[in-house]
């Protein structure tokens, strides 16, 4: 990856709240932690700070590398940096590890301050919503009173989105891409098998399987299998592999015969490694509960009754896991409220995954839309 | 409605500039302040900008062309990315006071559906499109060849235009849809209004429809 207009070297800081978060849920976080990098200065009106949300294996991590480990960029990187399209010489940019997430927040893998024990399976079920509001007060310890923006792809937009209607007056641009306003029945449905994948290792332990020197690393590859095809088009699976063969003959046997088993294997190995099992299950359910719209009947509209923000949309021609038509639901519900909206359709081969790629339309757009957030 | 150019002025064809501009002003005459209005094909934007400026007009554009959907993110202008040759599927009924459809309906294949879809999810609907059987055109194809003008710009080989009518034809086609013209002005392609057998003497076509 190049390392152009890098923001450089960073380090994740930490916010410690040592006041009880309520949980939608039910139940309560008596406190909490949450690890976060930022990138640019944040200027002093405190009007240009954009956050960066993550979907179901980011992180805090966005742009950059950290010093120990050149090859530790974040995962946003080609997005963010000084002169890049979320342009750090402009905003003051913030990624964050959501509640309940694996790389330093709090979650499965904290001591439950009431037990000296890790959570594990032990940690509450947290929302979209919850994540949010955890954001809030981070932006509150940051004196932040307002968001130029808040962005994210698929789960990151549905952040964004949740942003908007939990705190209308906090944000005045909302990015969502490649998103969607709920999960559809298929959605569920493969988060429910990459569940069963991780819950019925017999390593998985109950969710406790810390406690037991062991990981539950067959399921959480299985489940990172089954997300992987789902983030792909078939037209970009069919280009990247076809039918290739792995040692150029029919083996005759289940060990790996054509690539896309070997790269499927090794997505999931490598996931596998370092993802923790937990977080998997939670931030599954926390997609498949996203739907502002269950309080109101289902009626998308009257739940973004209440938005102010400005929105940008986007999503990919070949993203049939939150298709086109899902990012188009957002929009219809935005503009019946009349509310500021501009939706884009990008033509890009790489399905759902294109939300990371820099097509040089697909950033264009970005760019410009950004460009016009005033600070 | 004014000419652009006031009377006695030597007359030459309006340049693309002064078109534009000229189109704008005939829209924007037929719009109420603070209105909320739809633009088919609304290209980069410029129209809903100047509807904007002009007259505090909100609304979206619906553009087709990558390109074009930039052309209205650079231009702050909301633009939803959808192909209206398959309709308005989404849009709400009577969600717009207008829609519009400014030198562009000349360039879709679903004419009839199109016409249907903004009256329905407008009170009225503007539509713009040149005559093509304005006089310089006949002329042209009298002669042998089709017509290349200010208001017809493209060769028959490389013009974005795939329906080809006139004035008499359109309000023919509005009689058959139950579409009710309120308001039809017409301008040769000297920017000056017509009223004598505007189907012969008119270039550009303006139109303020409703439900019959």
């Amino acid at each position: 990856m190049s390392l152009e207009n890098s923001v450089g070297n960073v380090a994740p800081q930490r916010f410690c709240r040592n006041a009880p978060l309520a949980l939608k849920g039910g139940g309560q976080l008596p406190s909490f932690e949450l690890v976060y990098e930022t990138y640019g200065t944040l200027n002093a009106a405190r009007s240009n700070a954009v956050l960066v949300c993550h979907a179901l294996s980011g992180s805090h991590h966005v742009a950059g590398t950290y010093a120990d480990n050149p090859n530790s960029v974040g995962w946003w990187d080609n997005l963010v940096g000084p002169g890049k399209p979320l342009d750090t010489n402009k905003f003051f940019v913030i990624g964050v590890n959501n509640l309940g997430g694996c790389y330093g927040s709090t979650g499965p893998l904290s001591i439950n301050p009431e037990t000296g024990k890790r959570y594990g399976a032990d940690f509450p079920l947290v929302t979209v919503e919850d994540w949010v509001a955890a954001q809030a007060c981070l932006a509150d310890d940051l004196d932040i009173d307002t968001w130029a923006a808040v962005i994210g792809g698929s789960l990151g937009g549905m952040q964004a989105i949740e942003w908007s209607l939990e705190f209308p007056e906090r944000i005045r641009h909302a990015i969502a891409i490649a998103s969607a306003p709920k999960l559809s029945a298929q959605n569920i449905a493969f988060n429910e098998v990459a569940r069963q994948a991780i819950l019925s290792d017999p390593d998985f332990h109950g969710g406790h399987y810390a406690e037991h020197g062991v990981v539950p690393t067959r399921g959480l590859r299985l489940a990172r299998m089954i997300g992987h095809i789902t983030y792909l088009s078939d037209d970009q699976m069919d280009e990247k592999f076809g039918r290739n063969l792995r040692n150029g003959e029919h083996s005759f046997s289940y060990g790996v015969d054509f690539e896309v088993e070997s790269y499927l294997r090794y997505q999931g190995d490598k996931f596998a490694g370092f993802f923790d099992a937990n977080t998997y299950l939670l931030t599954t359910k926390a997609l498949d509960y996203f739907d502002p719209a269950y309080a109101y009947g289902g009626d998308l509209a009257a739940a973004f009754a209440r938005a102010r923000a400005s929105f940008l949309v986007a999503s990919f021609t070949t993203d049939w896991r939150f298709s086109p038509a899902r990012s188009r639901e957002i929009v219809f519900a935005l503009m019946h409220n009349r509310r500021r909206v501009a939706y884009a359709e990008i033509d890009c081969d790489a399905g759902h995954d294109s939300f990371l790629l820099d097509d040089a339309h697909y950033h264009a757009v970005l760019r410009a839309y950004l460009e016009n957030i005033k600070v | 409605m004014t000419p652009i150019r006031p009377r006695g002025a030597p007359l030459a064809p309006l340049t693309a500039k002064e078109r534009e501009r000229f189109d704008f002003a005939v829209i924007a005459h037929w719009i109420p302040e603070g209105e909320h209005v739809l633009d088919l094909g609304c290209g980069d934007g410029r129209l809903l900008r100047y509807l904007n400026e002009s007259k505090r007009i909100t609304g979206y554009g619906v553009e087709i062309a990558h390109e074009s959907v930039l052309g209205c993110i650079r231009n702050g202008v909301d633009v939803i990315q959808i192909d209206i040759e398959g309709g308005l599927s989404g849009f709400e009924d009577r969600s717009f006071s207008h829609a519009i459809i400014s030198q562009a309906l000349q360039a879709m294949h679903s004419t009839e559906r199109i016409l249907n879809e903004m009256l329905r999810v407008a009170d009225e609907a503007i539509v713009s499109f040149p005559n093509f059987a304005y006089r310089v055109n006949r002329e042209a194809i009298a002669a042998g060849h089709m017509p290349v003008s200010e208001d017809l710009p493209y060769e028959w080989y490389d013009t974005p235009n795939v329906r080809f009518f006139t004035i008499a034809d359109f309000e023919a086609l509005c009689d058959k849809l139950g579409i009710a013209v309120r308001e039809r002005l017409a301008f040769d392609a000297f920017g000056q209004p017509v009223t004598d057998d505007p189907n012969l003497n008119g270039s550009l076509a303006f139109y303020r429809l409703g439900r019959a």
